[in-house]
């Protein structure tokens, strides 16, 4: 390429504050940055780096008390920082010249529209399009992004579509009136890795297609290196390194982006620890464990419209001391089949037996209320969502210290010695004992939890995606504590989880689920090189690779039905 | 949806079958009956009243009957012949006084509806989107004087005002020369001059409950996703709210529907007294004080006849209104 392409949107400068009681919290710091014509830059950040806000300063959609106050954003001659937030000017360039793709498809569409109604409003607005056209338009741009049945499809509703085709129905949306800038902010951090590496597949070829100049923010650096031309690295609202994908990957200066890239690089292989016990007895056995559900009976009971087979016949051991990894995409039972284990869900057939070292074997399912508490202090849980599973109402000390309580370990010194132990071992500090969970940050409450997992000395622990709701960084530090606390207290894991990278840093060995049945188990290593069921495959290869010089979404294996 | 709803009418059976036997029980759980609270009232009055009357009287109402024989000729009347008893109390069949009240109830509680919605969901729009502006303030402040102000008080307030201020008639529906008039243009004009008082003192308490659930629903939505992607679109702040999170908004109040028929004509009982409305509240309540069972029984009977309408009518809206409810079935 002798020129650069024209630039479409430039940015300089932006600055965007939020005020507070207290002074102003500076969210975006002076970033400026340049959109090119058929050209996607890549913002990538973690949490709070300010990358959502400066996506959504580009079309005056910063909500109060968000504020532009200062730089421009100059789309041809118009400077959209001068705009009236709610003016017919910025009214006039959203969805027409601008638009956007949001992360969450289901929550970013109205519930009570359909789908072809969302279109159409957008054709009917800036195209002054009638009904009828509108609607054949509606039906074509459907057709463009894939969506099966587009004339069936205009009349859905957005819970009636996958995510993958809710995602699809957003992007018809932004394309209606084919923008010269789109912009995706994390359009699939909420897909599975098959489905996202489709989503990205359709995306990148309707750019390309249509000369679009692109900004794609997220927070995942395999994405980037997967599929965007540059990259602008932003870190506490401001851009600290910036350049072509390639020179930011190879040769980045700053020392940030070095971290994010050595942490992200860190996930892609498995981590130094140590070796599984050669020859153990299982702990933990699973046999033909089952869950069906029926659907659709209604309040006043009646025939069941059909059944979910959610996990079906699933056979797994854990050995003492061992990680098992439980890899699949959504729907595919891994958390179900989680709480069939504990009876959290009843299981409609099979068997659990636990068999803890130097006591009799136990059979879960024929324990009563007393047996299963019992068990629930010997087998634990680590949940996904460390915002959502810890009581905002309790302190870190009421927190840790329930199971110990509910189970009376001791007096309320002896619980207080026990609670500041625990944060100890979780690595954090003891003084923070009487602070509510709100004062923590993501990774310092998942340690809280994992502390609370750990209060009634269990020997095995149970991870429901324990490290998804976490930035990358600190998804290898909470990894690395769980790798030390199996090593000094002697636990097993079973570690359920969507994410390959996760599993193959942590797991001795995994087990590959979908729809409810197990495809393939063995060694984490092996499955994650060289898998030998196509499922398998087509998910690994799926994984986008943060690497730029080595891409592997692109050569990726595609697993359908029929070349089982 | 056909079926439905017809799978709906059909559980309807059941449930009315429950409600008129406990109808009918709560009207016989006060000790004695219509005949002892007759009896002492003549006595009151210094007279007596004979045993061989009080027998012939006991068995021309069948009151000494089990329960059950009362309940099945009760209800089998009610039932076949559309006969809702006799009322003792006032000597007339219960069905001509039950029409009567219910007319006007339903006229009156229907208008204040209409009054308490059309006032209710703008004024709770614009508080929720222009949140802690002067304008919602001021609105927030009038919505609790209007939840904190007893009625009764206000009714009172109204009929002062507009009888001292503005010379009116106040009281009852109809001026007394137009009571037995029938219908022209000007008694038409004087039932509106009496019929607005009612209407804003029944109106306006639920109104002001109404805004600040209105206000408290739209806010949640408003902060939904949803709505950033409307307004990326480039839609006008107006359309972009009355076409996304309003339309949301509303269904808890589609929803309430059901329980506001009943309690429009159960809950204004004080206020009917107070402005001396032909409405059922107070005939309900003189109903139960004199035990006069098929009156009472026939009006609780009814009120669950409109609960359960109300329930149907607004689950078939919600459906209608909201997708989501019709996927679910």
């Amino acid at each position: 390429m002798t020129t650069e392409p024209e630039i479409v949107l430039s940015v300089r400068d932006l600055t965007v504050d939020f005020t507070q009681r207290q002074g102003s919290f500076r969210a975006v710091d002076g970033v400026s940055f340049d959109l090119r014509a058929g050209r996607t830059l890549g913002l990538v950040g973690e949490s709070g780096s300010g990358k959502s806000v400066t996506a959504r300063a580009l079309m005056q959609l910063v909500d109060p008390p968000g504020r532009i106050i200062g730089g421009s954003i100059r789309l041809g001659d118009i400077d959209i920082a001068q705009l009236p937030r709610r003016g017919e000017a910025i009214r006039a360039i959203r969805g027409a010249d601008i638009s956007m793709i949001f992360q969450e498809p289901m929550s970013s569409l109205s519930p009570v529209h359909t789908i072809g109604a969302q279109v159409m409003e957008v054709l009917e607005l800036h195209l002054k399009l009638d009904r009828k056209a509108a609607r054949a338009r509606t039906i074509e741009l459907l057709g463009q992004v894939e969506i099966p049945n587009p004339e069936q499809a205009i009349d859905r509703y957005a819970y009636e579509f996958s995510g993958g085709m809710r995602q699809r129905a957003m992007i018809a949306m932004a394309l209606a009136c084919n923008p010269r800038v789109l912009i995706a902010d994390e359009p699939t951090t909420a897909l599975d890795v098959t489905t996202q590496a489709e989503v990205l597949d359709l995306i990148g070829r309707i750019q390309r297609e249509r000369g679009m100049a692109m900004l794609l923010i997220t927070h995942d650096m395999g994405v980037v290196a997967e599929t965007v031309d540059d990259v602008a690295v932003m870190y506490r609202g401001q851009v600290v390194e910036a350049g072509p994908v390639d020179q930011v990957f190879h040769g980045a200066t700053h020392p940030y982006t070095q971290r994010l890239l050595a942490a992200t690089l860190k996930l892609e292989q498995p981590a130094a620890r140590p070796a599984p016990p050669a020859v153990s007895s299982p702990i933990l056995s699973l046999r033909n464990l089952g869950k069906t559900y029926q659907l659709g009976i209604g309040a006043f009971g009646g025939k069941a419209k059909g059944t979910l087979r959610a996990v079906d016949a699933v056979s797994l051991e854990l050995a003492a001391g061992e990680t098992l990894g439980i890899v699949g995409e959504s729907g595919s039972g891994k958390t179900t089949l989680g709480r069939l284990i504990l009876r959290t869900v009843e299981p409609t057939d099979g068997e659990v037996v636990y068999s803890p070292p130097g006591a009799a074997p136990v059979v879960v399912r024929t324990l009563d209320k007393a047996g299963l508490r019992n068990l629930y202090s010997e087998i634990r849980f680590i949940f996904q969502d460390p915002f959502a599973s810890l009581n905002p109402r309790m302190t870190v000390r009421q927190i840790v210290g329930e199971p110990l309580l509910i189970n009376r370990r001791g007096s309320s010194t002896e619980i207080n010695a026990r609670v500041s132990q625990l944060l100890e071992l979780v690595g954090l500090d003891a003084g923070m004992m009487s602070r509510y969970p709100h004062a923590f940050s993501g990774g310092q409450r998942q340690r809280i939890g994992i502390a609370r997992a750990l209060a009634l000395d269990p020997k095995v622990l149970i991870a429901d995606e324990p490290t998804s709701a976490l930035d990358v960084s600190i998804r290898s530090q909470i990894l690395d504590l769980l790798i030390e606390l199996r090593q000094r207290l002697g636990l097993s894991f079973i570690f359920i989880s969507h994410d390959i990278g996760v599993i193959r840093y942590f797991c001795d060995r995994v087990a590959v689920m979908r729809r409810g049945r197990v495809v393939e188990v063995g060694d984490a290593q092996t499955i994650c090189t060289s898998p030998s069921h196509p499922y398998t495959q087509a998910l690994i290869s799926a994984v986008p690779y943060p690497d730029p010089r080595r891409p592997r979404m692109q050569q990726r294996a595609r697993y359908t039905e029929t070349s089982v | 949806m056909l079926l439905y709803i017809l799978k709906r009418l059909l559980y309807m059976v059941p449930t009315l079958f429950g409600m008129s036997l406990v109808s009918f029980l709560i009207i016989q759980l006060p000790p004695g009956d219509f005949l002892t609270s007759l009896t002492s009232a003549i006595a009151d009055s210094g007279q007596s009243l004979d045993q061989a009357s009080i027998d012939r009287l006991t068995a021309l109402y069948g009151l000494d009957q089990p329960f059950y024989v009362q309940y099945w000729n009760w209800i089998s009347n009610i039932i076949f012949r559309g006969d809702f008893g006799w009322s003792f109390d006032w000597g007339q069949p219960v069905s001509r006084l039950l029409w009567d009240r219910m007319g006007v109830t339903i006229f009156v509680s229907a208008l204040s509806l209409v009054l308490i919605w059309a006032l209710a969901i703008p004024i709770g729009i614009y508080s929720a989107v222009r949140r802690y502006s002067i304008g919602d303030y001021v609105f927030t402040f009038l919505g609790f004087v209007g939840l904190a102000v007893p009625t009764f008080i206000l009714a009172l307030g109204l009929m002062y005002v507009s009888f001292t201020w503005f010379g009116l008639n106040v009281g009852g529906l109809f001026s007394p020369e137009y009571e037995q008039a029938p219908w022209s243009l000007a008694k038409l004009l004087d039932l509106l001059q009496h019929l607005w008082i009612p209407v804003v003192v029944i109106a306006i308490s639920s109104t002001a409950a109404l805004i600040r659930v209105m206000r408290a629903n739209l806010s949640d939505e408003l902060s939904k996703p949803y709505v950033v992607t409307a307004r990326a679109k480039g839609l006008s702040e107006f359309t972009l709210i009355m076409r996304y999170p309003v339309r949301l908004a509303l269904n808890p109040f589609v929803s309430t529907i059901g329980w506001v028929l009943p309690s429009l004509i159960s809950g204004v009982t004080i206020t009917a007294i107070v402005l001396n409305l032909p409405m059922a509240g107070p005939l309900l309540l003189r109903a139960l004080v004199s035990q006069d069972m098929y009156l009472a029984g026939a009006f609780i009977l009814i009120m669950s006849v409109l609960t359960l309408i109300g329930m149907l009518l607004s689950d078939i809206l919600l459906a209608v209104l909201d997708p989501r409810v019709r996927y679910q079935r």
